[in-house]
């Protein structure tokens, strides 16, 4: 039996907005994922999806249920700095150089300066931005920026990544670049990613499986495993087996092949 | 040096130019005896005549101003800290800070000078000092207050501890807001220094100069010392207006 990355079983939050009223963020969720498996949430804005990796990551806490990240507590997890973690915003210290922002982790953890000197030069090269190590962030395009946070989020080579819509506002050329990249820097590291996203195409080139969430109160509609056997490269793009399978999640978040889903873009 | 350059400098430097030939055409056009507001260029004759007084009063003013604006930026700063380390202490100490930036300090003028004699220069840097405080302390708290949440939840992400965060995230996105406060206060400190001269003492400043040239109806002089109190001001501002573009560049807040 594989060893189980993220474990949780009946987990709901609840978020209090104020004069005693309450939101149902998520409800009854159930998910697991195996170590060095991709698996994407995707869903409608407002279904969770962001709110589920929070939780996994221990930067909300659940309201009820289990959840445990390789065998622990989230709380320890994070203590433990089992995982690796990037966000929408590339979130980089705009004080800091691309290399500096790419040792925040490592130095906040202790690693002695050499070493994780020559641990982001070899981020930097992984990430294409050898020419870019001692720029600022301002000096950056924001496909750049992100570059450096996915660097940053793989300092530590942790066996489970936590994305919240890395790619969301970069433009679609880019976005494409980016996935074959972090396609490419998974398979060679071996890391659990869960990849928090609304794009269809996304979630369906990069994941193992796909999360089909619905809302209010978030749900989890539909597991579909891709079956996308090989390497992620540009051809599986244009792949027969890629459409069924972006027709099969865009009809679980439809419910039918038909109805349009809103906050969910086709692209 | 680029078109639109060229025409920032240059057009408050060609309005400042038109403003004083109108200025003299007006007083040569009215002369009106012993005038308050003498010529541009009588006041120019002037500040020549007396520039070694002139510098040694504005240096005079200019070193209490400094010191006040040094002790009142420390002392906000350690406050400021305090008071972000620690919340109580912000809401205890909330009103003392309104209370001290409504008191009109050169009020504070008689009462330190009775406190430490007016000899002595205690009590015109204590007045800078204070007028420096309360834009510092307020600008250097908002800094510290304002934490980009994404910087905060990355930060939890790594479970960094507080004074990691401090150090990391925390002071160098405040240090901006502090400079920022700085220069507000530069020009408080040379104004409320200059005032605080008004209240007697055998002062060596610019205040106690203009004061006696008024009183002996010397209004050139009066003005070229106004003249000196305006370079001395300007100076304080683009120094500390420098030191806050040099701290933006080298945090860069809007990466």
């Amino acid at each position: 039996m594989t060893e189980i990355a993220v474990h949780v079983r009946g987990v709901d939050k609840t978020f209090r907005t104020g004069r005693g009223r309450t939101v149902d963020a998520l409800s009854g969720i159930d998910l697991e994922v195996a170590a060095g498996e991709f698996v994407s949430l995707i869903g409608p804005s407002g279904c969770g999806k962001s709110t589920l990796m929070r939780l996994i990551a221990d930067l909300d806490t659940p309201t009820a249920g289990e959840l445990t990240v390789f065998g622990k507590t989230a709380p320890r997890a994070r203590l433990d700095q089992d995982y690796g973690i990037a966000f929408q915003k590339a979130a980089l210290l705009p004080w800091r150089t691309v290399r500096g922002n790419i040792e925040l982790p490592m130095e906040l953890h202790g690693m002695p300066r050499a070493e994780r000197r020559a641990r982001a030069d070899e981020l930097i090269e992984l990430v294409g931005l050898g020419d870019f190590a001692d720029r600022h962030p301002d000096q950056l395009s924001g496909g750049m920026q992100q570059r450096v946070a996915i660097a940053r989020a793989f300092a530590e080579k942790p066996r489970l990544l936590l994305m919240d819509e890395p790619f969301g506002a970069l433009d679609e050329m880019t976005r494409e670049t980016m996935q074959t990249e972090l396609a490419r820097i998974c398979a060679e590291t071996g890391a659990a990613v869960v990849f928090v996203t609304h794009s269809i195409p996304e979630a369906v080139f990069l994941s193992d499986r796909v999360v089909v969430m619905s809302p209010r109160p978030g749900r989890i509609r539909e597991i579909l495993t891709m079956d996308l056997r090989g390497e992620r490269t540009e051809e599986l793009r244009e792949d027969e087996a890629f459409f069924e399978r972006v027709s099969a999640v865009r009809e679980a978040l439809h419910g039918s092949p038909s109805a349009g889903a809103k906050g969910v873009e086709n692209r | 040096m680029t078109a639109p350059r060229l025409r920032t400098v240059l057009a408050p430097i060609v309005f400042g130019i038109a403003v004083v030939l109108v200025w003299q055409l007006l007083v040569t056009a009215f002369p009106a005896k012993g005038s308050a507001l003498p010529a541009p260029f009588t006041i120019a004759g002037q500040f020549a005549a007396s520039a070694g007084v002139i510098v040694q009063a504005s240096l005079g003013t200019a070193a209490n101003a400094l010191v006040g604006l040094v002790v009142g930026t420390l002392v906000a700063v350690v406050l400021a800290v305090l008071a972000a380390a620690w919340r109580p202490l912000d809401e205890l100490s909330a009103p003392v800070v309104t209370a001290l930036s409504v008191i009109p300090i050169v009020a504070l003028a008689p009462v330190f000078y009775a406190m430490f004699g007016a000899s002595v220069e205690t009590g015109r840097q204590m007045i800078a000092a204070i007028a420096v405080l309360v834009p510092v302390y307020v600008n250097t708290l908002r800094g510290l207050r304002t934490v980009d949440p994404l910087h905060r939840d990355l930060l939890r992400s790594y479970a960094a501890g507080r004074w990691q965060t401090a150090r990391t995230v925390t002071v160098p996105g405040a240090v901006p807001f502090l400079f920022t406060g700085v220069r507000i206060a530069s020009s408080l400190a040379v104004i409320s220094a200059l005032v605080a001269e008004y209240f007697g003492g055998p002062v060596s400043g610019l205040g106690k100069a203009i004061t006696s040239a008024v009183s002996s109806s010397n209004y050139a002089l009066a003005w070229a010392f106004v003249l000196g109190a305006i370079v001395t001001g300007l100076v304080f501002y683009c120094a500390t207006a420098l030191l806050e573009t040099l701290a933006l560049a080298r945090l860069r807040p809007t990466g």
